[in-house]
């Protein structure tokens, strides 16, 4: 793991200097084993080609992002990892540990189980429920449901809500989130929902973090502090971390390893430096007469 | 005076099933979308399977409730299960059709089993008048009361705390956050379904104590679509709140000026909350934009 003492985000340099009283880890995997192995994906929508022959490659313990245009494939690609969407032809194969997952055929409820969170694009938060209540349910897959105890909830069911809580808790500590714990989350303003739905998906505990663009819509500030709880996630708790996101920025700063997708096809992968310095990448981003 | 608290107990009795009866229906609308026609056929089964339980097979009449409540367990699931599953994703159009049909198939079956004759349900809560401040009425009215607020509340308290509840508030709110949750849709789904026949039960029994058991008692559940239509689809408490408004303003008018008014009035009142407020008392107002 790259030393975790000061990093720099921008111009900012970052302090992370807390640790964890939970493992929010939820992988078995050493640091730099391949922990997802994506195989020509091919997914199309009618006459829609969205993925033509994806291959690529994660492991664990990084930060990997993804970038292309507008259209290039990007978000497809997620739900694809997630299970939301069934690519007609490939293979995902998620390791962890002893078992492997094959995710092209599973349901995301599935995959969620195996450790795989994520979020969305445009929030999907739990508009209706409260920031607390949101949290919880990213605790889901780790509650045992005796139907009848949970019904009345006594006993076992109470002691659990009581451990899982503890957890949660930590987590709104973190993303600094205490203050408005209680409140709806359709009533928080944009840049909390974003850490909502963060929060959410690492009270999951998970294996691998899917992040489709989380600094969105963001100004400079927000940005910045987002980028530094990505990081915390990833050098602290150690969790792999795929993220979307167009702000080239960020993405050259934290990530460890960068793909880029355009008209569904890869068009270069590897460092954020030999990335950038890839033809195609310019032409994609620039056009063909930049690239020249 | 003694008028009027007959009415009023008549009229909160009524009130109080209709909206154990709205329950389900808004239980089914929120988690899956679906707009469920065949509510006052549930109701009208459960009645049936509680009066079979006790006059036909002469088990006690908890018992009878216990079967009646694991029999629409069952029926919500195969219902889900093969008919409304394979309309996922066509329109909203379509899958009403499919629950009228289901409506008209449910009500069929009971006809075809237990034919049409009035039947009375037995004896399960005391059938003796009580007089309160000079107004006698049946002391079952009070029971029904009792019974509808238990049992809801048992479904609220099941929405606020259990795991499950908490995540069938998740579905309803957001399907693909539910899903990366972890949550089981399809699983939820079926225990809506379940959910809502099991209220069904409760409810019809206790229509069925008050009207007797025959096919008029779907025709009662048919109030239960003015019930969340001014309460708002999506909305328990508007279920609750609409549930009396349509049970008292019928009694009222039924009592006070003419009882065929009292028929329609539930109707009237709908046409009026409509008119002010279209997505009812209660309801999610949706913006679409086009």
């Amino acid at each position: 793991m790259p030393d975790a003492g000061t990093l720099c985000v921008g111009t900012l340099a970052l302090g992370v200097s807390r640790a964890y009283r939970f493992n929010l880890n939820g992988s078995r995997l050493e640091a730099g084993e391949r922990q997802l192995a994506i195989e020509d994906i091919r997914l199309a929508f009618g006459g829609v080609q969205a993925l033509r022959g994806v291959t690529d490659e994660v492991r664990q313990g990084e930060i990997h992002a993804i970038i292309g245009p507008n259209g290039a494939g990007k978000t497809s690609l997620l739900n694809c990892i997630s299970g939301l969407y069934r690519p007609q032809q490939g293979s995902i194969r998620f390791f962890d540990g002893d078992r492997d997952h094959e995710l092209t055929k599973a349901a995301p409820s599935s995959t969620a189980r195996w450790g795989i969170a994520r979020t969305f694009q445009n929030i999907e938060l739990f508009q209706h429920m409260t920031v607390l209540e949101n949290l919880m349910l990213g605790r889901h897959v780790h509650m045992h449901h005796r139907l009848w105890r949970s019904l009345l909830f006594v006993g076992p069911a109470r002691e659990q809500e009581i451990g899982q809580r503890e957890l949660v808790e930590e987590v709104i500590d973190f993303l600094e989130i205490q203050a408005v714990r209680s409140k709806p989350v359709g009533s928080l303003a944009y840049g909390f929902q974003k850490r909502v739905e963060l929060g959410r998906a690492l009270a999951m505990q998970p294996a691998l973090l899917l992040l489709d663009e989380p600094m969105a819509g963001m100004n400079a500030e927000e940005k910045e502090d987002m980028a530094r709880y990505i990081l915390d996630v990833n050098q602290l708790a150690g969790i792999t971390v795929i993220l979307i996101e167009h702000d080239m920025g960020v993405v050259m700063d934290i990530s460890d390893s960068v793909s880029v997708l355009d008209f569904g096809e890869l068009v270069a992968s590897g460092s954020p430096d030999e990335v950038s310095q890839h033809p195609k990448v310019i032409e994609a981003y620039l056009g063909e007469a930049a690239a020249r | 005076m003694s008028t009027f608290i007959q009415l009023t107990v008549n009229g909160l009795a009524n009130g109080a099933i209709l909206a154990l009866a709205a329950l389900g229906f808004v239980l089914i609308f929120k988690a899956t979308g679906v707009v469920n026609f065949a509510q006052g056929e549930f109701l009208l089964i459960g009645a049936y399977i509680v009066w079979a339980g006790v006059v036909t097979l002469g088990l006690h009449w908890v018992v009878a409730v216990l079967l009646g409540v694991a029999v629409a367990v069952v029926m919500g699931i195969v219902i889900e299960r093969s008919v409304l599953r394979p309309m996922v994703g066509e329109s909203a159009i379509a899958v009403i059709m499919v629950t009228i049909g289901l409506s008209a198939v449910l009500r069929s079956l009971v006809q075809g089993i237990w034919g049409t004759t009035l039947r009375r349900m037995p004896e399960i809560v005391p059938e003796t008048s009580v007089s309160l401040l000079g107004a006698p009425f049946p002391v079952n009215r009070l029971w029904a009361i009792g019974i509808a607020l238990v049992a809801l509340g048992g479904f609220a308290l099941f929405f606020r705390k259990s795991h499950y509840g908490v995540a069938m508030r998740a579905v309803a709110d957001d399907q693909q956050a539910a899903m990366v949750m972890g949550i089981s849709v399809r699983r939820i789904f079926a225990m809506s379904w379940a959910l809502a026949a099991v209220s069904a039960v409760f409810g019809g029994t206790l229509v069925a104590i008050m009207i007797g058991v025959s096919i008029e008692v779907a025709t009662f559940g048919l109030l239960v679509f003015a019930v969340v239509i001014v309460g708002g689809l999506d909305s328990i408490p508007g279920a609750l709140l609409g549930g009396l408004i349509i049970g008292l303003t019928r009694q009222y008018v039924g009592g006070y000026i003419d009882p065929g008014l009292g028929e329609v009035i539930p109707y009237i009142v709908l046409v009026l909350v409509l008119l002010v407020k279209p997505y009812g008392l209660f309801g999610e107002v949706r913006i679409e934009r086009v």
